[in-house]
Order: C-alpha cells, then sequence, then structure tokens
C-alpha cells in the first residue's frame, strides 16, 4: 500500500486565524482501503487541518493532492467533486427539513422540468437508510425531531450516498451510545474493505485504535508524529498526544519534542 | 442508531388509539397550525358581523377587503424567505414609496414625451421601468448584506429613510397623478375586476388545477410505493377546496357595480336601463388575481425549486448549508431581489388603487408586511414559514382594520388592538410549537 500513490496527500499546510497558527506546516496522506485516526487534544488542529480538506476553510499555505495531482479546493463544493465528502462533528445538518433534504442538501435531485423531486430523494434516502439504520421510519418529520443516533445515520448517509471516495469522520461517535459506537465502527470497517480512504478523527485514542492502520498525532497546530498502529501501544500514543514525545515506532513530525533524536 | 427500534410498532399502536378528528388530520395531512388560522380569522368575520349588525359579511365589504389586503399580501410573501433566513426587511414601504413614484413619473412625464399620451404600451413600460426599479434596489440591499455583510437590520433601516427620501426628490413632493387607463385596472374598482363570467372561467380552472395536483401527487407517490392518502382523504380535500374556490367566486359575482357606473356604462354602449337597474357583477379584481398569481408562483418557488429549499435550508442552519456547498451569499442576494421586485409590484397595485403616485405611499407597509408573516407562521428564529401562512395573515390584519373602521373605532385604538393581537398570536404560535415539540 505504501508504495502506490497516497488517494489524498496533504503538503505542509498552514493556516492562521488573527496571528494564532491553529495549523502550522501539517503533512499528512492517506491510501486507498487505509483508516488514518488523526489524534490530539481538543484544539491541537486536527479539525481545522481538516476543514481545509473538506474545503470548509481556506488554507494560507500548502498543497492537497489527490491521486498525486494537484487539487484545487476552496470550498466545499470542489472538495466533493474530488469524491471527499465529510461527516462534522456538529453533522452541519439542517434541523428543519427531512432526512431527504439533509442528505441531498447542494445536489438535488431534480425532475426533468426543473424542480425538486421529493419523492424520488425519498425513495433513494429509504434505501441508503436503510442499509445504516433498517428501522428508521420517519422520513416526514425535520431532522430536530430525530434522536442522536437517527440525526448522525442522516449525517452519514449523506457522506455514503454519493460514492465518496475519501471520507473524513469528524468525532463520529462523540454522541453516541456504545450501541451505535459498535454500528459506526463496523460501517467503517466495511467501507474501507469497498477501499474507500477513512480520516478519522478524535480526541480518544480507544475509540479508534482498533479501527485505525495509522494515527497522526496533532499537538499546537503541528504535527508530533505518524506511526502505524502495530508499532506503537497506545500509552506511547498517549505520550505523544499529551508530551509530544515522539516513540521509537513513529515518524516524528515537525511538532516533536526537539528533545528527542531523531528515530528515523 | 438503535433508537428507531421500537418506532414502526410504536407508530401503529398510536395510530389505534387516535381520535376521530386525529385520524382525519392525519388521513387528510392538513396543517393544524393554518386550520387554526383559519379558524380565527372566521371567529374575527363572524365577530365583526354580528358587532357591525350584518355589514362586515357582505360581498362589497368582502370584496373591498380582498383588494386592500392584496399589496400587503403580495410583499408579505417575499417577506417570509427574508425571515426564513433570519433576516429583515425594514424598506419595503419605503421602496414601494420611491417605486411608485418612478412608475407614476414614468407615465406621465417621461413615456408621453416618447410614445405620445395613452399610448397602449406606456403601463408595461411603466410597471417594467417600476419592476426594475424594485429588482436593482433590492440587488443593491442584498449585495452589502450578503457580500459586504452589514447586518440586514441596519442595511434595510437604512433603505428606509433612503428610499423615502428619495421617493420625494423625485418630484420635490408633489403628488403625481393621474395614471394612465390601462396602468389603474391593476388597482381594482369596477373597471379593474374581471366580470362574472371570466370570473367563473377562473374559479374552474383553479378547481381544474387543484384536481390534477391531488391526482398528480397520488401517481408519483404510488410510482415509489410510498403510502397513500385514503381515497376519502382525497375526495374531501378536493371538494372542500373547489368549494372555497367557488365560493370566492360567486361572493365576488355578487357584488354589482355602483348605480352610477352602470348608468353611464349604459348610456355608453347604448343599452336602456331596465325597471330597477342593471346588475352587473364586478367579478375578481385584478389586484386579487396578481395577489392570487404571486402567491402560488412563491409557494412554487418556496417548495418545489432548489432555491427555495436553500432558503430553507439556510435558516435551519446557515453552516450546514454553507458546507453542503450551497452559494449561501448569492442565495441570500436574490432572497432581497425577489423582495424588491414584489415591493415594486405592490407599488403599482397602490398607486394603480389611488390613481397617484404620492411620496408618502408605504408608509408603515414595512410593520404591516412583517406583522402579517409573523402572524402568519413565519419564525423570526428563522427556518419556519409558508407562503400561504403570511398571505392569511395579511388578510387578518387588513380585516381587523376594515372591522374597526366599520364599526368606527377610533385610530388610536385600532393601532392598540392591532398591536396586541399581533403579540398574542405570536404567542400563541409560541405555545403551539413547544406543545409540539
Amino acid at each position: 500500500m505504501a508504495s502506490s500513490t497516497p488517494l489524498v496527500e496533504m503538503k505542509n499546510i498552514s493556516i492562521a486565524f488573527g496571528g494564532i497558527h491553529a495549523v502550522d506546516n501539517a503533512s499528512v496522506h492517506l491510501h486507498a482501503g487505509e483508516v488514518v485516526a488523526l489524534l490530539g487534544h481538543n484544539g491541537a488542529g486536527k479539525s481545522t487541518l481538516i476543514k481545509i480538506l473538506s474545503g470548509a476553510y481556506k488554507r494560507d499555505a500548502g498543497t492537497i493532492f489527490v491521486n498525486g495531482e494537484e487539487a484545487q479546493i476552496s470550498n466545499p463544493r470542489d472538495a466533493k467533486k474530488y469524491g471527499i465528502e465529510t461527516i462534522y462533528q456538529t453533522l452541519a445538518l439542517a434541523d428543519n427539513v427531512d432526512a431527504a433534504a439533509n442528505v441531498f442538501l447542494g445536489r438535488e435531485l431534480r425532475t426533468r422540468w426543473g424542480t425538486l423531486d421529493d419523492v424520488a430523494m425519498e425513495s433513494e434516502t429509504r434505501k441508503v437508510m436503510g442499509r445504516l439504520n433498517p428501522r428508521f421510519q420517519r422520513f416526514k418529520e425535520p431532522v430536530m425531531r430525530l434522536s442522536g443516533g437517527q440525526r448522525q445515520s442522516v449525517a452519514i448517509a449523506r457522506a455514503i450516498y454519493f460514492d465518496a471516495r475519501i471520507l473524513i469522520m469528524d468525532e463520529p461517535t462523540a454522541a453516541l451510545g456504545p450501541q451505535e459506537t459498535q454500528q459506526v465502527s463496523e460501517l467503517v470497517r466495511q467501507l474501507k474493505s469497498e477501499g474507500i480512504g477513512i480520516f478519522l478523527i478524535s480526541h480518544d485514542i480507544h475509540d479508534v485504535f482498533g479501527l485505525a492502520d495509522r494515527v497522526v498525532v496533532m499537538k499546537n497546530g503541528q504535527v508530533v508524529g505518524t506511526a502505524r498502529t502495530e508499532d506503537v501501544t497506545e500509552d506511547e500514543v498517549l505520550g505523544m498526544i499529551i508530551l509530544g514525545k515522539c516513540p521509537a515506532g513513529a515518524i516524528p513530525g515537525p511538532g516533536a519534542l526537539s528533545s528527542t533524536p531523531a528515530a528515523a | 442508531m438503535s433508537e428507531a427500534t421500537s418506532q414502526a410498532p410504536a407508530d401503529s399502536a398510536r395510530e389505534s388509539t387516535l381520535g376521530p378528528f386525529a385520524r382525519f388530520l392525519k388521513a387528510t395531512e392538513l396543517d393544524t397550525r393554518m386550520l387554526g388560522m383559519i379558524g380565527a380569522l372566521i371567529i374575527i368575520w363572524i365577530g365583526f358581523d354580528i358587532l357591525s349588525g350584518g355589514l362586515f359579511l357582505t360581498p362589497r365589504n368582502l370584496w373591498n377587503l380582498s383588494v386592500q389586503s392584496a399589496s400587503v399580501a403580495i410583499m408579505s410573501t417575499g417577506m417570509v424567505l427574508v425571515i426564513v433566513t433570519r433576516n429583515i426587511d425594514l424598506s419595503v414601504g419605503s421602496i414601494l414609496g420611491f417605486v411608485g413614484m418612478v412608475m407614476g413619473v414614468t407615465q406621465t412625464a417621461f413615456l408621453p414625451g416618447i410614445l405620445g399620451f395613452g399610448h397602449p404600451a406606456t403601463w408595461i413600460l411603466a410597471l417594467g421601468v417600476g419592476l426594475l426599479t424594485g429588482l436593482l434596489i433590492g440587488g443593491l440591499h442584498g449585495y452589502i448584506i450578503a457580500y459586504l455583510k452589514v447586518p440586514a437590520f441596519i442595511v434595510t433601516l437604512g433603505g428606509l429613510l433612503v428610499w423615502r427620501g428619495a421617493a420625494w426628490w423625485v418630484t420635490s413632493g408633489r403628488t403625481v397623478a393621474p395614471m394612465d387607463q390601462t396602468f389603474r385596472l391593476m388597482g381594482g374598482g369596477p373597471q379593474g375586476a374581471i366580470g362574472s363570467t371570466w370570473s367563473w372561467i377562473v374559479g374552474i380552472l383553479a378547481c381544474a388545477a387543484l384536481v390534477l395536483l391531488l391526482v398528480a401527487g397520488r401517481n408519483q407517490r404510488r410510482r415509489f410505493k410510498f403510502p397513500l392518502r385514503p381515497i376519502w382523504a382525497e375526495a374531501f380535500l378536493a371538494s372542500v377546496g373547489c368549494a372555497i374556490i367557488l365560493a370566492a367566486v360567486a361572493v365576488a359575482n355578487s357584488y354589482p357595480w355602483p348605480s352610477g357606473i352602470v348608468r353611464r356604462y349604459a348610456q355608453e354602449n347604448n343599452i336602456t336601463l331596465p325597471e330597477g337597474g342593471l346588475f352587473i357583477a364586478h367579478g375578481i379584481a385584478i389586484p386579487v388575481l396578481i395577489a392570487v398569481g404571486v402567491g402560488v408562483v412563491m409557494t412554487f418557488i418556496a417548495t418545489r425549486t432548489r432555491f427555495g429549499r436553500y432558503v430553507f435550508a439556510i435558516g435551519g442552519n446557515p453552516e450546514a448549508a454553507e458546507l453542503a456547498g450551497i452559494n449561501t451569499r448569492w442565495v441570500l442576494m436574490k432572497i432581497f431581489m425577489l423582495m424588491g421586485v414584489l415591493a415594486a409590484i405592490g407599488a403599482a397595485i397602490s398607486t394603480a388603487r389611488l390613481n397617484a403616485a404620492t411620496n408618502a405611499q408605504g408608509t408603515l407597509d414595512e410593520l404591516l408586511v412583517i406583522a402579517a408573516a409573523v402572524i402568519g407562521g413565519t419564525s423570526l428564529s428563522g427556518g419556519v414559514g409558508t407562503i400561504a401562512g403570511a398571505m392569511i395573515g395579511a388578510i387578518l390584519m387588513q380585516s381587523l382594520a376594515s372591522g374597526m373602521i366599520l364599526l368606527g373605532v377610533d385610530t388610536p385604538l385600532q393601532n392598540i388592538v392591532v398591536g396586541v393581537v399581533l403579540v398574542i398570536a405570536v404567542w400563541l404560535d409560541t405555545v403551539y410549537r413547544s406543545r409540539l415539540q
């Protein structure tokens, strides 16, 4: 896998908000069928980095490559053109409209007269929701009346319906109970086996350690290091998150503690 | 995700315990809130009719009521979209005043000089200039709000002052009159109504359209094997809808021309007046037809187009709309352009009705328009509102005003009543919504 061209490569990305370097010279990459977990404290820059990939923020510096070719991503529409779909931590649902309207928001199906084809959209939504959450029946209600888990599945349905090649999941299980978290894990494995590359963002390593092929740890906007999950222990990764200390099994990034001699 | 576990059985269990009225509502899929508003309107109408000794529910009063509501009803449809996106437009009254002056001057000062006096194209050119002016003003407001990010409250508050002042500048405060003969038809009156035959034709066409819509909706749902409404519910909706349409036409057709106008008409057409006078019905007024047309088009825009879907999505969660790839700023600018055009239509109707353009025209209309939208169920916190609700809200406001005039209530007291009703209506709506959650 490592030898092939990465599905996505973000190189030397920087962004600052009013003098604060939210992301500073960060580089990450992702292969097809790979799950990469982005870890770090709240405010470490994980979400910001990933929002640059999804087009929500405009980077100040750096380049993004998709399949080895430089990609122009300056808004969410651009990102979707490259097959990059995002499940945001806030879910980013329009609460006052129903599930189908949310799934197709910005990409509505239309009749041959150019009007909204609500019935077709509901039908497609029933299909994709049937795969994610077979018992879901409340298609006519605004999503604000749905439970946290149901809202989550609407957000996931929106991301996977449009044949995503790259899926970004920002704290996908933060609002979920244990059983629902389990379902999300199964979904991640299934999508991975379909060859989709997945960025998993979390501040809790226990959630993602079993799922991820690699971990990328960020601290203060910089990448502390990258490691294959089989090369490091959870405690070592915890050390990276809390102290910025890079263990022997990891490739250090610009944010690694300078006292640690370069391992590689 | 497992929350839905017991959803399906729970739903069906609930259905069996529903009362007959609730079952009826579920089968017809009628909006209870809208029914409540129509109920309130009927109570107000009957109340005024009793208090005024049978003067309120007469064809004449209802016909006038419909004409008087038209301008505010038209503007309230645009205000729904503005408020749904969590904005406000305080400038519609002033835009109406300014555009009215522009249209007045166009047809009395400019066009006669170019085309000659009384040219048949005068009205359409004047109207076109007015609509374009409204579009540009709305576009300017929208641009400042969406792209320069000045709050809509401030931009349109500025607009309120600017366009009222500009309306004065057009003629240095002079009233412009009279309007072009054809242009005046948009204001209603005996000439500005389509007569009984055409009214029946319009009514029957509207009934046919209603039935077709129901059938098409049913076929579409059957195509995707979705649950259908019971046949009796469909039949009920169709017959009640048609009955309301035809009743409205019948009312418009039982309001005769005043005898003076009938006499003049008879003289011009060499008809000998029979004993007891001639009954010539008004039929539906043209401004009312325009308002209904605007209502249909705006409902279509709000519910059947991408633009409408985006308006509601932005109102529900602006950030989500942006992240979904919607060009939210352009949508916002288009909403204000639409509002400008609707204010221009309102201006055409009110200048035509007055047969004059004055710089004070439409003063305080913005408040009536906002009140109509809000009484009609548009939520100031965004994301919720219907076009039909706002139009009913406009009729409700106008009913209160004209009912109190019939009863001879003093103007200050009228304002007090309208203000109190507005607050109570929104309070009731808040209670209703919190019960619903």
